[in-house]
């Protein structure tokens, strides 16, 4: 048996390899839902009803996607260009402390001036954050791997000494939370008695955005070809440095507006819980929709739906949530074996 | 606080995981695979060691089973990332995503109702007799914990078998010309997964320590970024195994200083800036190192066979 390059792949052919990926992964979490000792079937409708069974459960599921669009197209971006950002997480909250800090009092403005000036705030706050690995990459050759994680790490503890330390609210009964943010500030509700907010619909036009900026402009065309070839980028006269340079601030930005629409929209003030690793997800998120802009809104509705029937299922039939983030990762694995299939055909002999 | 007995004593203990973490990690890009896995093998090996002991299994016995599991996940990472030649990045995320969900979704099934975690009976100090009675040094060197003593036999054995055996030649063959290798008669492919699964099973043991040596139970989020240090160790030890030892000790006795520093100062500084600093030493580290660091050639390139 041997693998044989394909010369093209069918659209189907690109669409179905994912799906019939994340099946497989779905169907091999059964085996820890075997090992839990619950019932299956049971189980799996738990999942399937909190997900998606109900106009709560819907827009639930969609008011987690909405940071996980910023999250995975901020991932989408970078590893087109073979930007390897695994600092979402960071951004994310460089984004939350950005957006708290303006909507908090630095200023005041109505509403239809106020959002846009939050989200410009926190997406410069999340490019700064991601330019520093990204000089040191270019400049002295630093490996964006190992400084985006560690800087994770720098910057929710810097989190966490603002909301015990100078930001923390007077008001929150000794919680470690900041002021909340002014009501000129705060992300519209879309649909009356849900959470769902403006900030899904911000997710969208950025993923539209996304997708026209890397499939019709100039600045698109360079970020792929750095990262398809770059020798051979450097060869046609792309400006290497400036488009990386570019990417690592589109992708910064992105991911810091992951911290707005849920300091903004969701929560209303910063917690330092505001994310439970949707910088990480947003790496899966970005891979099972291939790192197709437009995918990444199907992936992210899709990842968040696992998340929020995890939680229903693990009320009904008494499985620890833990399940959904194993599902996530083991669609991860699979999706990336799925690529092979899009690229290879496998010949016996 | 230099002289002080407990200050060496502890950057020895602290060193322990990331001695194992950094020498695994050291073997898997030898052999030309950057293993991103890291971070979540040390969580499930600091799982499965803990849980061993819980359910009543022997503490050696709780070290070799988390090797077993270590082992098995660079078998899982080998798979993705040598034999289909994946993207060794996004298989290690994955790995990671994997290893670390899962072990705190079996944490969760096996002990469902526990708020305070449950102790265990860890590994005790052995004093070896003679050297453990020179004064600081010898008393900070040779009261540790068994694993400790491996962990430090493990750096002079990685050096030995690197450079002086011909398995040693051929693991940093692969990782740097695995053409050559492979007109060798080398299997480039079974080198590289050895390394890999020899390397996550060190990084396993690093975890296990965390559990059954220094702590007595497993935390969540026990892990903290030491996974990813460990990769930083790498680069700065410039892929030599003396060099690395002599990084996480460095590193260690940098993390000793800031607890003894913070608990000194808790009201001037917040005590969120010392806990920075294991993570900004580490960028900074790297700053200082990368400009001459000399990968492995082949780091990062998958090896088809028959494909240029």
């Amino acid at each position: 048996m041997r693998l044989e390059p394909r010369t093209e792949a069918t659209f189907w052919l690109r669409a179905m390899a994912p799906i019939l990926a994340v099946m497989v992964a779905l169907a091999l979490c059964g085996f820890l839902i075997l090992w839990a000792g619950a019932p299956l079937l049971e189980a799996y409708a738990a999942l399937a009803r909190g997900a998606l069974g109900s106009r709560f459960a819907l827009s639930e599921t969609l008011t987690r996607a909405t940071p996980l669009i910023f999250t995975g197209l901020a991932v989408a971006v970078a590893f087109r260009a073979k930007l390897w950002n695994i600092g979402g997480e960071g951004q994310l909250y460089a984004g939350a402390l950005a957006a708290t800090w303006v909507g908090t009092g630095a200023i005041d403005l109505p509403a239809y001036l106020m959002i846009p000036v939050i989200f410009s705030a926190a997406a410069v706050a999340g490019g700064l954050l991601l330019l520093l690995p990204t000089v040191l990459k270019i400049r002295l050759k630093v490996d964006e791997v190992v400084t985006t994680l560690l800087l994770n790490f720098v910057v929710l503890l810097f989190v966490n000494y603002l909301l015990f330390g100078p930001w923390k609210d007077p008001l929150s009964m000794g919680w470690p939370q900041a002021a909340p943010v002014v009501d000129s500030g705060l992300l519209p509700n879309l649909v009356d008695r849900t959470r769902l907010h403006f900030g899904f619909v911000a997710g969208l036009a950025a993923a539209v955005a996304v997708w026209v900026v890397m499939r019709f402009t100039h600045w698109g065309f360079e970020i792929r070809a750095v990262g398809l070839n770059t020798p051979a980028a450097v060869f046609a006269g792309i400006p290497v440095n400036a488009t990386v340079v570019r990417t690592a601030l589109l992708s910064g930005g992105l991911a810091a507006c992951a911290g707005v629409t849920e300091v903004c929209g969701t929560k209303g003030y910063l917690t330092l819980d505001i994310s439970p690793g949707f910088g990480y997800t947003g790496i899966a998120v970005a891979m099972l929709a291939g790192l197709h802009p437009l995918a990444v809104v199907v992936s992210a509705i899709f990842v968040a739906a696992i998340y929020n029937g995890a939680d229903s299922m693990s009320r009904a039939v008494g499985i620890s949530n833990y399940l959904a983030d194993v599902m996530t990762a083991v669609a991860l694995l699979a999706v990336l074996v799925s690529s092979l299939l899009v690229q290879y055909r496998i010949r016996r002999g | 606080m230099f002289v002080s007995v407990g200050f060496w004593a502890a950057t020895v203990r602290m060193a322990t995981p990331l001695i194992f973490g950094t020498i695994g990690e050291l073997i898997c890009e030898r052999a030309g695979v950057l293993n991103l896995g890291i971070e979540g093998i040390m969580t499930f090996g600091a799982m499965i060691a803990w849980m061993w002991v819980y359910q009543g299994g022997d503490l050696w016995t709780a070290v070799a089973v988390a090797a077993g599991c270590g082992a098995a996940w660079g078998l899982l990472h080998a798979i993705f990332s040598v034999y289909l030649g994946l993207s060794q990045h996004v298989t290690g995320i994955g790995i990671t995503l994997l290893a670390s969900s899962l072990s705190y979704f079996s944490f969760r099934l096996l002990l469902p109702d526990v708020s305070t975690p449950p102790k265990i009976q860890p590994f005790e100090s052995i004093a070896i007799p003679g050297l453990s009675e020179i004064p600081v040094l010898g008393e900070a060197l040779f009261t540790q914990t068994a694993l400790t003593y491996l962990a430090l036999a493990t750096v002079p054995l990685c050096w030995y078998v690197l450079y002086r055996t011909p398995l040693g030649l051929a693991v940093r063959m692969v990782g740097e010309n695995p053409m050559a290798a492979a007109s060798q008669g080398l299997d480039v492919l079974a080198i590289r997964a050895g390394a890999v699964c020899t390397g996550s099973a060190l990084m396993s043991m690093g975890g296990a320590f965390l559990t059954i040596s220094v702590f007595d139970a497993f935390y969540f989020e026990m892990i903290n970024g030491r996974g990813w240090i460990c990769i930083a160790l790498v680069i700065f030890a410039s892929w030599r195994p003396g060099k690395a030892l002599f990084g996480a000790l460095l590193f260690a006795a940098f993390d000793a200083l800031q607890i003894r520093v913070q608990q000194a100062s808790s009201t001037l500084i917040p005590y969120q800036f010392f806990l920075m600093l294991p993570y900004v030493l580490s960028i900074v580290a790297l700053i200082i190192m990368s400009r001459k660091a000399a990968y492995p050639k082949a780091l990062l390139v998958p090896f088809r066979r028959g494909e240029r």
